[in-house]
């Protein structure tokens, strides 16, 4: 079995994943890595697809959403992770909101070695917010994303699911 | 009459605001400190103080999409949308017809000591959010006015938005020395919010 085989990732086995754990909102903004998956996501009829312009947005409309009822998911680049950090301190971190964010991890490669910064201070990142984060790159990985929601409930938290790109991300092969 | 008299005091346009409210569920925004002792539902209030600026708007579009059945009033500033007008456009796209957004106007940061906010005298917000798709959008200037308009706004579909020029109420006591106004932690007011909507936790 070749290397790529093994790891690429399917969105449809991504969106399932999704749908299982009973999202009912997508907040998003375009993003390379997972565009593929947007793309599903935009054709599954269960899913109300919301766009933002801004991720710091995408935080407090996950928290009016998970307010009141919803089970959100942001789906948002690193780089614009990045962006949103007093919103997510503020809007999730500081009310209590479980959301799992969808993150497309730009600049990621498998052997470590990469020149672009978005992917150098992504998990530093997290780890300076105490967001737990799961790397998912493979359909191997992709159960993990069940894991995240499933942790983002009982923590009452943020939790973040990286989608790797080396391989192609879950952009359509 | 000097320009300062004629604005509206943000107190006063609540308790009239109250009048009106019905059972809309209520984000006071920067007008927390007096809505809380105006409100007559406390629990279908989300004085949530300022959890971090510029996200009142979208978290009130994402309450008033999860809950359609019901009213979503916010007040929003200008320095907050400032902050993210793009939201506008997201709001005027989703279209939720029960989505009211009110905008106090007080021409600066008054939380931070009244440092104005960009282009401060200038900007006309009522027809950015026309600019943006908001179906209805209006600004006022007067209390007499907006007293009269106000049943009528509440009775339009959504998204409406509704921009306010206020008198600015400049904070220069140094955080950690001001009276705190907020009787529940933001975690109980969502908590309750939750509990008023019969919402499962």
């Amino acid at each position: 079995m070749d290397d790529a085989y093994t790891t690429h990732l399917s969105p449809n086995i991504v969106l399932e994943q999704v749908l299982k754990n009973g999202v009912t909102d997508v907040v998003w903004l375009p993003d390379s890595e997972t565009n593929g998956l947007f793309l599903l996501m935009k054709a599954e009829p269960s899913l109300c697809l919301i766009g933002v312009s801004r991720e710091g947005p995408a935080c407090s409309l996950a928290a009016g959403l998970s307010t009141g009822g919803k089970t959100p998911v942001v789906l948002i680049q690193n780089t614009g992770l990045m962006e949103c950090g007093d919103s997510l301190r503020g809007w999730l971190l500081g009310l209590n909101i479980p959301v799992v964010f969808m993150v497309g991890y730009r600049g990621r490669k498998r052997h470590g070695v990469t020149q672009d910064t978005a992917a150098i201070y992504t998990e530093p990142f997290l780890n300076a917010f105490g967001i737990h984060y799961y790397l998912v790159e493979s359909d191997a990985d992709a159960t993990r994303i069940t894991v995240a929601f499933e942790e983002a409930k009982r923590k009452k938290k943020p939790v973040v699911v990286l989608v790797g790109e080396e391989y192609g991300g879950s952009n359509p092969r | 009459m000097k320009r300062e008299d004629a604005l509206i005091q943000t107190v006063e346009m609540l308790k009239i605001f109250q009048q009106h409210r019905g059972d809309a569920i209520v984000i006071p925004g920067r007008g927390g400190r007096h809505w809380v002792n105006i409100s007559t539902r406390p629990n279908l209030d989300a004085p949530l103080g300022d959890p971090a600026m510029g996200g009142h708007a979208s978290f009130a579009l994402g309450l008033a999409l999860a809950r359609p059945e019901r009213k979503v009033v916010v007040f929003d500033s200008e320095g907050d949308l400032l902050m993210s007008l793009g939201i506008l456009a997201t709001i005027a796209e989703q279209k939720p017809a029960n989505l009211y957004h009110f905008m106090l106007d007080n021409e600066c940061y008054a939380t931070t000591g009244g440092q104005p906010v960009p282009n401060a005298k200038n900007i006309s917000y009522d027809a950015i959010a026309r600019g943006c798709g908001y179906p209805r959008a209006s600004a006022y200037i007067d209390l007499e006015s907006f007293s009269k308009d106000i049943g009528d706004i509440l009775n339009q579909s959504g998204p409406v938005f509704v921009a306010l020029k206020i008198f600015p109420e400049i904070e220069t006591v140094p955080l950690g020395q001001r009276l705190r106004w907020m009787t529940r932690t933001r975690v109980q007011v969502l908590e309750d919010l939750r509990e008023a909507l019969a919402i499962a936790k």
